[in-house]
């Protein structure tokens, strides 16, 4: 078989859409003013930024006013936790899950150790979030409820709209980690009581280096960064006009494709799903597989480690991740999966894959036809699950 | 990526003497399933006490298999006296080299050897309580194998350990444990030394500097606003403080711990250190 390279970790980055890239070539030439600027020169990028955020405001169904531009989701995740928990230093109890990323995780563990309360809601084995627990940790004294829309290992999507519903009655702000979720499933800021929500530019087919900071209208918040009067003294700092005119194309885009994501790409993905359950020796998904991102799969395959699968699996030209300990940075296998129970048989040999509307149906053969073969390799060199292996390999 | 060398690679992708012996005259695994990597090496002994056949199985990442693999190429056609000698880092050299966060890597491979020996001597595994005192809980790791790593390879931080051992990599409880492990292997003379470099105090030192500090850096600030500060217990790097006085009551002292007496701590005793409150 051909080597061709098949991109499947698209919740870790995607590609930036070559008709982002095209909007933002002229922000680097002919039209490098500063948005700041008195003179017309650097006046008309003014417009340009004005239209991206009606774009971005667009997509979440919210107001341009209350769209402010940071440079990643990370910064957007801090500047929001920490600019309402400012603005409203009498209140000490915060409530967060244990599945958030660590752009949310590490700010309220630090929060904790400069003496918050902190309550960490539980998963279950699927990855699903207990309302009843949020209704009983919710006080007078809560600040702030901070979850993700959808789970960037597992793409487990949390019932965002009860939650917030929930805060808001209990007289708390709540702000959603959207990562993840942006431009793959529908986020209507009209409907659900959000109060702050980040996005990150290069989830959604924009690049690196520029995210969002959504504020609804009304919400108490200290900035983060102090200087210019950038974003209405919200955000300080020379606008990233490219990233930002960038942002708001692939909004749009987005916007456009979400229906193809929810059919066209969730189809591509059970496809996927299924020919890889079906065909290996032990395989199990991890997480909800009815509230999930249409483009998500996390797959435990059974005594193999993820780090090799994914050596072997790069070797062939396809990228995904893996939950492993060794895949982590840290020694420690996923933090999602443990707080989900799932067994040390699975957690190491778990892997992500993650498509986007750029994945195709030969791409999905090309990796299921990969992974069996690997999986086959890997399980001969185990010594765990000998009984369990096929005759012919065993 | 981890940075692994031509060799490495070359091993993980083609592992040598991979399978099983099944009339095997010596087994030894290590390592766990939980730890994300296991090994089991099988030898065939002559009457030399030769190794005239190894075989391995492993569960783990690309380091783990390719440092069995190595193994197994190092000990062939040697007898268990010259193996014996073979040290983690003689696996690794032979390789070329692992990342030092894959260091356990190859101490599961030495860990594996030493097991299979043992199993073929009919040495009963040396199980004194001291040998199989678990310090890291998290990932099973005994003292006498951190013992083992610091002196073989001239380990001086808790975070070398943790590399070579996984010790300490998880919920982080053992580090003080790793400490004294640590400073036992440390020359004497730093010890005596008044204001120690960092991560070289025994716990009882770093009692005492902790009350030195608290007694010429943070006291007479917090006396001025008529609180006090009482020092309740240090288990490795946490240093646990109840306020006292005006300062049990005052809504910013957490703000005072974190932003002042923290740091001050950090200057004085360790840059490790880190406090928590408890309420009196």
């Amino acid at each position: 078989m051909s080597i061709r390279d098949v991109y499947a970790d698209n919740n870790a980055t995607t590609m930036t859409a070559p008709e982002v890239l095209e909007s933002m070539q002229p922000f680097f030439s002919s039209l490098y003013g500063n948005p700041s600027s008195m003179h017309q020169f650097g006046g008309q990028v003014k417009k340009h930024i004005d239209r991206a955020r009606e774009q971005v405001a667009s997509l979440i169904s919210a107001q341009p006013s209350e769209i402010i531009f940071t440079s990643c989701g990370t910064e957007s995740d801090n500047a929001a936790i920490r600019g309402v928990l400012e603005a409203a230093p009498e209140k000490k109890h915060i409530i967060t899950s244990r599945v958030e990323h660590p752009a949310v995780k590490n700010v309220f563990q630090y929060l904790a150790e400069s003496g918050y309360r902190v309550s960490e809601l539980s998963v279950d084995c699927k990855g699903r979030l207990d309302l009843d627990e949020l209704r009983e940790v919710l006080d007078d004294d809560t600040a702030l409820v901070s979850l993700m829309w959808a789970n960037n290992e597992t793409g487990v999507v949390f019932p965002i709209e009860q939650a917030a519903e929930m805060t808001r009655a209990a007289g708390a702000l709540f702000h959603c980690d959207a990562v993840q979720a942006a431009g793959k499933i529908p986020i209507d800021l009209n409907r659900v009581p959000i109060d702050l929500l980040s996005i990150s530019g290069h989830k959604l087919h924009a690049p690196k280096g520029i995210g969002v900071l959504y504020v609804r209208k009304g919400t108490h918040f200290s900035p983060y960064l102090l200087g210019g009067h950038q974003e209405v003294g919200r955000r300080a700092g020379t606008e990233n006009v490219p990233g930002i005119v960038a942002l708001g194309r692939a909004c749009e885009l987005a916007a456009d494709s979400i229906e193809a994501e929810n059919t066209t790409v969730k189809a591509v993905r059970d496809q996927l799903e299924s020919a890889l359950l079906e065909r290996s020796i032990d395989a199990s998904v991890n997480g909800d597989t009815v509230n999930r991102l249409p483009n998500t799969t996390n797959i435990s395959f059974k005594f193999i480690e993820g780090e090799s699968i994914l050596i072997l699996l790069s070797e062939v030209g396809i990228a995904a991740s893996s939950g492993s300990a060794c895949t982590s940075g840290s020694l420690e296998p996923s933090h999602v999966l443990r707080a989900m129970g799932v067994p040390f048989t699975r957690v190491h040999g778990s892997v992500r894959f993650s498509l986007s509307r750029y994945t195709t149906a030969e791409d999905v053969d090309y990796i299921v036809t990969n992974m069996i073969r690997i999986e086959r390799r890997l399980r001969e060199i185990s010594p765990f699950g000998r009984d369990e292996l096929p005759k012919q390999i065993r | 990526m981890w940075d692994y060398t031509d060799k490495v690679k070359e091993h993980f992708m083609s592992p040598r003497n991979v399978g099983e012996i099944s009339d095997a005259d010596a087994v030894g695994e290590a390592g766990s399933l939980a730890c994300g990597d296991q090994m089991k090496l099988m030898l065939k002994v002559d009457e030399h006490e030769m190794i005239i056949d190894a075989k391995f199985q492993t569960f783990g990442c690309g380091s783990a298999v390719a440092s069995a693999s190595a193994l197994t190429e190092m000990i062939m056609g040697k007898t268990l006296d010259e193996v014996a000698k073979i040290t983690n880092r003689d696996i690794a050299d032979f390789l070329g080299g692992l990342p030092d966060e894959k260091m356990h890597c190859s101490v599961m491979g030495q860990e594996a050897l030493e097991a299979a020996i043992q199993n073929y001597r009919g040495v009963p595994g040396e199980e004194t309580a001291n040998r199989k005192k678990v310090v890291c809980e998290c990932f099973g790791v005994t003292s006498d194998e951190i013992e083992r790593v610091v002196r073989e390879n001239d380990l001086k931080r808790i975070e070398d350990v943790t590399n070579y051992t996984k010790a300490g990599g998880g919920c982080r409880q053992c580090h003080g444990r790793i400490q004294e492990i640590l400073d036992q292997f440390a020359p004497t003379e730093e010890l005596a030394v008044p204001k120690p470099a960092a991560g070289k105090l025994t716990n009882i030192q770093k009692i005492k500097l902790i009350e030195e500090t608290f007694e010429k850096e943070i006291r007479p600030m917090l006396k001025a606003d008529g609180g006090d500060i009482e020092l309740i217990d240090v288990e490795g790097d946490r240093v646990v403080v109840s306020l006292r006085g005006m300062c049990s009551s005052c809504s910013s002292s957490s703000f005072t711990l974190q932003k002042y007496i923290e740091p001050k701590l950090r200057e004085f005793v360790s840059p490790d250190l880190y406090i928590e409150e408890v309420k009196p």
